[in-house]
């Protein structure tokens, strides 16, 4: 072997010196392209399709409820943004779903409430409900629910003071015109509910509307289903979990009517309270919520008879927050038990059928 | 009938870049590096030694073991080195170097002039056997003994579905060569004693239906076109696509009563028992958006990577990714100097623009995986678990070893979660724990012995 052949074999590199350097190639496991989809994308379709209730909001229910939803958000994110910084974590807190924790709670509570018990919500739903779980993914609970029950319980009072409503019963009955409709229906009947809106149709209307009493973004039932029905065509939620939980209240509510079975109104029932809401957009949240369609059907009627039975029964006059928390903490075992079924297992002989002829 | 399996993805399929281009002849390069390992099973040992000279198609190495596939000159020339080398699959590999003489000659009495319907069942099973014949799509299995199936089965299934993006290989040929297809096909259907061939193709190559539809006019043979979904092409959603028969975990598609085979192995099956050729040179598709000129070619075996990207021009961008196969599955190589084997459909180079993607993130449980997955997992599960090392619990309770990593999951994931890896991951220690288990347990029988003595 010649000495310019050893120099050769020992640094190849050398041995090809005109031709230019290779590409350095990034080595890593398959598969090679994704989709382009992304958390932060998904969040922020989701407060888009929040705009046309939260604007309809700031229509019916004038300034207080802008600053409860702005004040919501600021808490939201901030209170993120705080946290991940003080224990040194990745900066995610604009990616969307603080955002929408902050604006879900402003929506699912009174516009009255004052702006401070908005911010003390928000900032403890973030930290309680989400950072302190290990953020985004490991929360068992909803944070803006999370959030709402904790004001439920420190300011009750606060928490179910209206706006007022005009009568339009004419006096006809003593119409309580600072109240939900939910709450005249517990406290005083069907009759004086139909009363006070001046009639069926006028009632049905201004549900389907949202020119009623309620929550800042819970009224407006065409607004709510036309955010839910983008987020189903974008494939961001299935569809069949707000059908499944709406459903399941239609079908309960008819059936236990107040005067005995199957005098109930469903239809006042569905539009009424927080359901479109909580079934469009709290129902789908997909960290608190099981990952197969089974456990989602499960999730979805568990929670709608779970509000049925808090609305008819219960002490509350509305039931979705709490059903649907209820239904948060069994997430984990309704993923357990009802995992789809692995391809090839559990086959009837079909295989031997095929193969043994 | 079934056309399609649950699950699955519709990713950009990048075909266009290549699949205008004819089969075009890579003339041969100035080296061939012939790995020995191109099959699964035991690596073959040479028969030839450093100075040897040896003519196309002449056996150059061959196992003892009873999994393996017979390896051949792709062309005449010299025996130079016999080294490890880069090799796809396995980083280095020991490998035939052979420089070629120019002449491309044949071995003595190659090509053969055989009529495939004169021939046994058992001689034409030797023809596919001495040829040296894998499973083409990847998979590398050897072919005769795929052919020989334990359990008898009632359906042949051609792979036409050709899933994975930007690969065209498979199209041209149904394309330009559906004769060769279908000949393969008969000859298949005979050794099988099956009565049904199926010839299984994504509905978004309708010109190539169409084409072995005409080649296969007159015969039982028939074509069906599959929703275009990934992974169409998997064996076992193929099967159960064609034939509404799920294999059972853990099982082989002769267990649903069928044998699967690549319309490449096919035509290599009628060239090796019409005309007695060995597996020498495979179709296969240089493309990508860093590649100059994407290009289907009919490399012989050994050409370097390197080489087939020059032939098409080099590169036009700075690409980020080399892989062997396609983006879902393909395996991502560090070295240029990797050569084309019996198992590599595609060759691909890709810019950051494809191949970069943000930062993993928690896993939002969002469950698009869950509806991805073809296979019925929950990888969002197992990447969890697989993440905080509770190995067993992915085996035990959320069937890790069923995963086909086929990728939908890590494709669709808006965490960006490496699901794949993780479940690889895994795989990889529950093996590993399998074999320690193994050897302590020989270790201790061992001890056992010697102290019954």
């Amino acid at each position: 072997m010649s000495e310019r052949e050893m120099k050769a074999t020992a640094a190849p590199a050398e041995a090809r010196p005109a031709a230019p350097a290779d590409p350095v190639f990034t080595i890593s496991s398959s598969p090679h392209i994704r989709d382009g989809e992304t958390i932060d994308h998904i969040m922020w379709q989701v407060v888009l399709a929040l705009l046309p209730v939260a604007l309809f909001g700031i229509w019916w229910f004038g300034s207080s409820a802008l600053i409860n939803m702005a004040v919501g958000i600021i808490a939201a994110v901030g209170s993120e943004y705080i946290w991940q910084r003080a224990m040194h974590q990745p900066l995610t807190a604009m990616d969307g779903s603080a955002c929408i924790t902050g604006l879900l709670l402003a929506m699912s509570m009174s516009p009255l409430l004052p702006p401070y018990m908005v911010a003390i919500g928000s900032a403890l739903a973030i930290i309680v409900a989400k950072q302190s779980m290990g953020g985004l993914g490991f929360n068992i609970f909803n944070p803006a629910h999370i959030g709402r029950a904790a004001l439920m319980v420190s300011w009750p009072v606060a928490m179910t003071t209206w706006t007022k409503m005009a009568d339009l019963s004419g006096g006809a009955v003593d119409a309580m015109t600072g109240a939900t409709p939910l709450n005249i229906l517990k406290m005083q009947g069907y009759d004086a509910l139909v009363a006070t809106f001046g009639g069926q149709g006028q009632m049905y209307t201004s549900m389907l509307l949202g020119t009623r009493n309620g929550s800042l973004g819970e009224t407006s039932t065409i607004l709510l289903l036309l955010g839910g029905l983008y987020l189903i065509y974008k494939g961001y939620i299935n569809w069949i979990v707000p059908a499944c939980m709406i459903g399941t209240v239609a079908v309960l509510t008819w059936i236990f009517g107040p005067a005995g079975l199957f005098t109930g109104d469903p239809l006042f029932h569905m539009m009424a309270g927080g359901l479109f809401l909580g079934a469009f957009f709290m129902a789908t949240d997909m960290v608190t919520i099981p990952m197969t369609i089974k456990g989602q059907i499960v999730f979805a009627v568990g929670a709608g008879a779970l509000t049925v039975l808090i609305r008819l029964v219960g002490g509350y006059p509305e039931g979705v927050c709490y059903s649907l928390l209820l239904m948060n903490a069994v997430t984990p075992l309704i993923d357990r038990w009802l995992k789809p079924r692995i391809f090839g297992t559990g086959l009837e002989p079909q295989a031997a059928k095929g193969g043994a002829k | 009938m079934w056309k399609s399996f649950f699950g699955g993805i519709h990713p950009y399929d990048g075909k266009d870049l290549a699949k205008t281009q004819p089969i075009e002849e890579m003339p041969l390069p100035t080296e061939l590096s012939v790995p020995l390992s191109q099959h699964i099973g035991a690596p073959c040992q040479p028969t030839v030694k450093v100075g040897d000279m040896v003519k196309r198609g002449q056996l150059i190495a061959t196992s003892e073991a009873f999994m393996h596939a017979d390896i051949h000159a792709p062309t005449s020339g010299k025996v130079a080195k016999i080294e490890p080398r880069p090799h796809s699959g396995r980083g280095m590999c020991p490998a035939i170097v052979i420089l070629p003489d120019g002449e491309d000659a044949w071995a003595e009495g190659l090509p053969l002039a055989r009529n495939w319907e004169a021939m046994t069942g058992e001689e034409i099973l030797t023809a596919i056997q001495e040829a040296g014949i894998v499973g083409m799509g990847g998979a590398t299995f050897p072919a005769h003994i795929k052919l020989k199936p334990a359990k008898p089965v009632d359906t042949l299934i051609l792979n036409g579905a050709e899933c994975e993006p930007y690969l065209t290989a498979d199209y041209r040929l149904m394309l330009e060569q559906p004769e060769d297809i279908i000949t393969g096909a008969q000859i298949l259907a005979k050794v099988l004693g099956t009565k049904r061939t199926v010839i299984g193709i994504e509905d978004n190559k309708p010109d190539a239906a169409e084409a072995l539809e005409k080649a296969a006019s007159g015969t039982q043979i028939e074509i069906a076109r599959l929703r275009t979904r990934y992974p169409q092409g998997a064996e076992k959603m193929l099967i159960f696509a064609v034939t509404g028969r799920e294999v059972p975990a853990g099982g082989l598609p002769m267990d649903a009563g069928a044998v699967v085979q690549n319309v490449g192995t096919v035509a290599a099956i009628t060239a090796a028992v019409e005309q007695g050729l060995p597996l020498t040179e495979r179709v296969t598709t240089v493309s990508g958006d860093a590649i100059s000129q994407p290009k289907n070619l009919r490399v012989r075996i050994g050409t370097s990577y390197r080489a087939c990207i020059e032939h098409c021009g080099g590169f036009r961008e700075e690409p980020d990714k080399l892989l062997a196969g396609g983006p879902m599955m393909g395996m991502a190589q560090q070295s240029l100097d990797v050569p084309v084997m019996k198992g590599s459909s595609g060759i691909l180079a890709l810019t950051k623009k494809i191949t970069e993607h943000p930062e993993e993130r928690n896993c939002i449980r969002c469950g698009r995986c869950v509806n991805a997955c073809p296979m019925g997992l929950v990888p969002s599960m197992l990447s969890i678990l697989s993440e905080r090392g509770d190995f067993p619990k992915c085996r035990d309770s959320y069937g890790l070893m069923n995963c086909i990593e086929c990728g939908c999951c890590t494709y669709v994931c808006p965490a960006k979660r490496n699901i794949v890896q993780y479940i690889r991951l895994a795989k990889g220690e529950i093996r590993a724990e399998a074999e320690r288990a193994k050897a302590k347990a020989a270790a201790k029988a061992a001890q056992a012995k010697e102290a019954a003595k």
